[in-house]
């Protein structure tokens, strides 16, 4: 397919790759942070990860939007659908993510929610169409790719005064929770991470655009590629990083500029800004409550605000013992340093949310990464 | 996109499926831009001349490994 292909081509992510090999300085090491749970996905399933030089490591970052979903959130989907009678709407991805009492929407849904997956958040407005005796919820999860399709159907169903139809508001943001990264004190506890820049997110930024991380970069002497989710886009990024590094500067560099422009999708924006408010504080499964960093919906919508409508309060919930999500979100553990990892915790029956996503460090790893641990036996070597 | 449809919908081809999808959030796209769908909306479009820019920019890097590597044969003869 165009534009996809060409972005794919393995001779010439070699050829990057042994650039980036002859710029590196021997003497250091170099740590990035993918944000981005598409590029995690990226770097695990075309082994970018073993292109790179030793002294590169790559390191995930919590940008998966199930990933740092946190349990009590999903509590309230599973009450709405079990409780209250409500059609519950949902991402696909959100309907495994483990939640209280060994449940998930999934589970829920088998013992008797009205829980549907949905392809898009359109798509829960025409079902509140076509069930105007019963309430619809869509339970709305996401960066700010899925921020702006929720606004959207929000302002819709005010033209239309729709009376059944609210929205469980779980949006996040990812530039503060970068900078929450760097400086939280919850970090201590973990320990920290030495990260030397950032690639920056591919869709994300299309809607927000690269200003965002300008401050960023520049208060914490940082740099920043934002890169496409390709394969060759993620190696260019890895150069432009390295370069940077080696130069001693930390700008916002963009590698996506085929889609990617410094003041992002203006028509998006303004719609989730007449829409959408800050949350003062908001938690996220592995980082903890983290001021300023999601969105609630503005009193001018209340109505299609769920969490008015049925009083919904939050309660945090702890995550299982076992699981190592929280440090491998910030990017401390690997995982396979969790001890549940590919035993206990699987894609088809995951403990932790980060096995969940196809996105997820966890899921990643196991579907791809894990293979570069087995030994290559080969019949010609020992001829 | 191959096809616009009224209430700012479009219909695109990936790679053989087709899709209704929605155009709500990108003003003046036209059929035959490349679009970025995310759960069911076009989010923003493809610069045809930033891509390729890119693209020579990756052949760029590889021609330097090759002149690279043509001077360090010269070196190590």
């Amino acid at each position: 397919m165009k534009y996809i292909d060409e972005f794919r081509d393995g001779q010439l992510a070699r050829r990057l790759a042994e650039r980036i090999a002859s710029e590196v300085q021997a003497d250091r090491s170099y740590s990035f942070m993918e944000f981005c749970g598409g590029h995690t996905h990226a770097i695990s399933r075309y082994g970018i990860a073993e292109l790179l030089p030793a002294n590169v490591r790559m390191v995930h970052g919590p940008g998966c939007p199930v990933c740092v979903l946190p349990i009590g959130r999903i509590d309230l989907a599973i009450m709405l659908a079990l409780e209250q009678d409500v059609i519950v709407c949902t991402y696909g991805d959100t309907m495994r993510v483990p939640a209280s009492k060994g449940l998930s929407l999934i589970k829920a849904k088998a013992r008797g929610g009205d829980i549907r997956m949905v392809y898009s958040a359109a798509d829960a407005l025409a079902i509140a169409r076509q069930n105007p005796q019963r309430q619809v919820v869509f339970f709305a999860i996401g960066f700010e790719t899925t921020t702006p399709p929720t606004a959207l159907v929000i302002r819709d169903a005010a033209r239309e005064n729709l009376e059944n139809f609210s929205v469980l508001c779980c949006h996040v943001l990812t530039p503060s929770a970068i900078t929450h990264i760097l400086e939280s004190p919850e970090v201590r506890q973990f320990g920290t991470v030495p990260i030397d820049g950032f690639i920056g997110p591919a869709h994300v930024s299309i809607v927000i655009g690269s200003a965002p991380y300008e401050h960023f970069a520049d208060e914490y002497r940082k740099p920043v590629v934002i890169a496409g989710f390709e394969p060759l886009d993620v190696v260019q990024a890895v150069l432009m990083l390295v370069r940077q590094v080696n130069e001693g500067r930390f700008e916002v560099e963009n590698e996506f500029t085929r889609a990617v422009t410094r003041e992002g999708n203006q028509n998006a924006q303004s719609l989730v800004s007449e829409v959408f408010e800050l949350r003062t504080s908001f938690e996220w499964r592995g980082l903890g409550e983290v001021p300023y960093s999601a969105l609630k919906i503005r009193p001018a919508f209340a109505a299609f605000d769920a969490e008015r409508r049925f009083a919904l309060t939050y309660e945090p919930v702890a995550d299982n013992k076992a699981c190592e999500c929280g440090a491998i979100l910030r990017g401390v553990k690997k995982p396979t340093d969790c001890k549940i990892f590919g035993t206990v915790c699987t894609p088809e029956n995951p403990v932790g949310s980060c096995m969940v996503s196809s996105e997820g460090a966890c899921a990643a790893h196991y579907s791809y990464g894990r293979f570069r641990d087995i030994a290559i036996v080969s019949e010609t070597a020992s001829v | 996109m191959v096809e616009l449809l009224p209430n700012e919908q479009a219909v695109v081809d990936l790679g053989g499926i087709r899709k209704a999808i929605s155009i709500a959030l990108v003003s003046g796209v036209a059929v035959a831009d490349y679009v970025i769908v995310h759960v069911g909306h076009a989010i923003g479009r493809i610069d045809p001349e930033e891509a390729e820019r890119t693209l020579a920019l990756f052949g760029e890097m590889a021609a330097m490994d090759a002149q690279d590597a043509a001077a360090h044969d010269k070196v190590t003869v």
